[in-house]
């Protein structure tokens, strides 16, 4: 994989233009936090991006895409039903494999909700679906995340883990947050739009949180 | 939906029926009318169940019959449902649950005689087409966003199972469930044309005037559809589908010459059996609709619109009886059992009993729709009041009924009229074979004359007329901007 770039796109809705026309590169090994105001079209650029990019990238969409009446190990399977063949999957819908359980554990244990492994989507907590949802990017791997606003309902210590794990275990990651501090500790770059554009695109060791404050 | 715009709605439905009521045939024949009825009481309150035997093997029929017919259904269906963006298959959808259970009992009875095979493709292919619709809706209105989120290149079948099934699941059993009560009904009634079920002891037993048996027969069938929830259990179920083949009775041998005499002969227009060629094809279609057809037409236009203005004013009646804006535990109770009564009893059923006692005329078809329509859309509408918080202070009584929640709950109200204003067609089309003089009474006419050519000419249209009601019900829909799910209809 070369540079992902986006050449003039747009994006609008009943007819009206939210995003763009703008262009954008993210090179390999970025890690972007997206930054601006709720509703300016943050998560419509992501799903641009998906769109453009679907091979090899887990997507942590806003309404994080679980299945409520499956349990949390099957919707963290759900990662990689793709790299199984059909008959494995519906042989792991009513029995799974011991193998890909302890891996699910595994990485349940780091976002601390091993304990929720059997209970039903449906019934978790909102900070419990988001860390499953981001349990099912780490198990589908890749090469690229993008996830938005993946820590929205975590507190300190757990939004950290978060961050962590998504900008070390994806070669390139694009978040979409505004937790202005922690976008700047966890990421090297910050794109931040305004007005359908791209109003800000720079290093994030060269900027404050102040520096940020004119996009909100 | 606007207040004024179903109003007048309403007011033009109203309109409609009475001068239908102008020109139906309504009347009580028989010389002594309520001494019938009392006595059919008496057996209702002193059943007889000594021949207990008769009663179970009726019962076990039945259930095996309907088993057998909605699995196969659902099979079907859903297998439909999955093709079901595809015009061919919606159309052919619309056809085969457009003609009644009945109809294709009469039509496999001319082929494959009494044999099981009969009674299960009756319910099995109208169930189907039913299936395969509302199967496709609750898969389309499914949450698609977890697809959504699924890696690029995963398989078909592991991006159904797991992203579209689990969370429609729930409704897809509830639906299915519902299906099975009304699979019940269908089984029970094709008795009356000659399959060992419900229909044909209860037959038997007025006809000699056994009113014990006939009590015994029907209370236990209302207690068979009350307790549906209590034996119809998830682990039971596959031991229920394993037996049931096996409890459908032996009937008679298929004898398969007469199946493809059927196809071959019986049902091509006779002047084309008889190499008359095309025009006297001609005079002979022209003749049907003229003779047939349009009197059938006419009487089943009629009868349905009667019966849906009747319906829809026992409905308003009778939903404060399970309103708990209206009773209170006792009453809601006894409401209760009143609806469940009213809408387990299968329209035929009912239709059948009330002409013994009353004679013939459109009298007995009316009540008997107006009844068993009422009391499903009756305790639809209660249970959508019971939703509704009312403020502290509001009236009561009959200021509540006509301020508070008749106003709300009257948009649901006529969505689920307008629904069932296609089944209430379809049944009122099918009690012709009862001696009313819609169009099942010239479908049965023709098949007794053996002129089959004739009567799956009177089936086709009949069809026709049932999508054509539907799709006007579907386009006032519209226009009234009500929305009902068939899901919330089934629970």
């Amino acid at each position: 994989m070369t540079a992902l770039t986006l050449d003039q796109v747009s994006a609008g809705y009943g007819g009206e233009l939210v995003l763009g026309p703008l262009s954008l590169t993210v090179a390999r090994g970025d890690k972007v936090a997206l930054v601006g105001r709720s509703g300016v079209g943050k998560s419509t650029l992501l799903s641009l991006m998906y769109e453009h990019w679907p091979d090899g990238t887990a997507m942590i969409p806003q309404e994080l895409g679980l299945v409520q009446s499956l349990s949390v190990f099957h919707n963290v399977y759900m990662g990689r039903l793709s790299q199984h063949p059909s008959w494995y999957n519906l042989v792991t819908l009513v029995r799974p494999f011991r193998r890909d359980v302890s891996t699910v554990q595994a990485l349940l244990a780091e976002l601390s909700i091993e304990d929720k492994l059997w209970e039903r989507a449906g019934e978790l907590s909102g900070g419990q679906r988001q860390r499953t949802a981001i349990a099912r990017s780490l198990y589908q791997r890749g090469r690229l995340v993008l996830a938005d606003e993946p820590a929205s309902a975590l507190d300190g210590p757990q939004s950290e883990v978060v961050m962590a794990a998504l900008t070390t275990q994806f070669e390139t990651a694009v978040i979409a947050m505004h937790d202005v501090e922690l976008a700047l500790r966890y990421t090297d770059r910050v794109i931040g739009i305004q007005d359908g554009q791209i109003a800000l695109d720079a290093p994030s060791r060269e900027l404050q949180a102040a520096d940020l404050r004119f996009l909100y | 939906m606007k207040p004024a715009s179903a109003l007048r709605t309403t007011l033009v439905f109203v309109a409609i029926g009475l001068v239908c009521l102008l020109f139906a045939d309504i009347e009580i024949t028989t010389i002594n009318p309520w001494q019938e009825l009392g006595r059919l009481g008496l057996g209702l309150i002193a059943p007889d169940f000594r021949a207990l035997d008769y009663v179970a093997e009726a019962l076990l029929r039945t259930v095996a019959f309907a088993f057998v017919g909605v699995a196969l259904g659902a099979a079907g269906g859903f297998l439909l449902a999955l093709a079901f963006d595809w015009y061919l298959v919606r159309a052919g959808c619309a056809f085969i649950r457009a003609i009644h259970e009945l109809f294709w009992a009469l039509i496999f009875l001319q082929f494959f005689g009494l044999h099981p095979l009969t009674g299960v493709l009756a319910i099995a292919i109208p169930f189907a087409g039913v299936f395969a619709k509302v199967y496709a809706e609750i898969l389309d209105e499914a949450d698609k966003s977890a697809e959504k989120a699924l890696a690029g290149g995963t398989a078909l079948l592991s991006r159904f199972v797991y992203a579209r099934i689990p969370d429609a699941w729930v409704h897809l059993v509830s639906y299915t469930a519902y299906r099975l009560e009304c699979g019940l009904r269908s089984s029970a009634i094709l008795g009356f044309v000659g399959m060992p079920t419900l229909g044909f002891y209860l037959q038997s037993s007025f006809m000699q005037g056994q009113y014990g048996e006939v009590g015994a027969l029907l209370i236990v069938f209302y207690v068979l559809i009350a307790t549906l929830r209590l034996w119809v259990r998830p682990l039971l179920l596959p031991l229920y589908l394993i037996a049931a083949p096996f409890l459908l009775g032996s009937g008679l041998p298929i004898i398969w010459s007469n199946v493809s005499r059927f196809f071959t002969q019986d049902i091509i227009p006779s002047p084309l059996r008889h190499g008359d060629g095309w025009l006297a094809a001609w005079d002979w279609l022209l003749n049907i609709l003229t003779h047939q057809a349009l009197p059938g037409i006419w009487s089943t236009l009629v009868l349905t619109q009667i019966a849906l203005v009747v319906t829809g004013a026992l409905t308003l009646a009778a939903y404060p009886l399970v309103s708990r804006h209206f009773t209170g535990r006792l009453g809601g109770t006894f409401g209760h059992v009143l609806l469940v009564i009213a809408r387990s009893t299968p329209e035929y059923l009912l239709a059948y009993i009330l002409l013994q006692l009353w004679g013939p005329s459109m009298l007995p078809a009316i009540v008997a729709l107006s009844i068993h329509n009422g009391g499903i859309i009756g305790h639809l509408i209660g249970r959508h009041s019971n939703a509704l918080t009312l403020r502290a202070d509001a009236p009561h009584g009959l200021n509540r009924y006509a301020y508070e929640v008749t106003p709300r709950v009257y948009g649901n109200f006529l969505a689920f009229l307008l629904y069932r204003w296609e089944i209430i067609m379809r049944e009122t089309a099918i009690l012709g074979i009862l001696g009313i003089a819609t169009l099942g009474f010239y479908v049965d006419a023709a098949m007794e004359d053996i002129r089959f050519d004739v009567a799956m000419v009177l089936i086709l249209i009949t069809a026709l007329l049932n999508i054509g009601v539907d799709a006007l019900a579907r386009l006032i829909r519209r226009r009234l901007h009500l929305r009902t799910s068939p899901v919330e209809v089934a629970q």
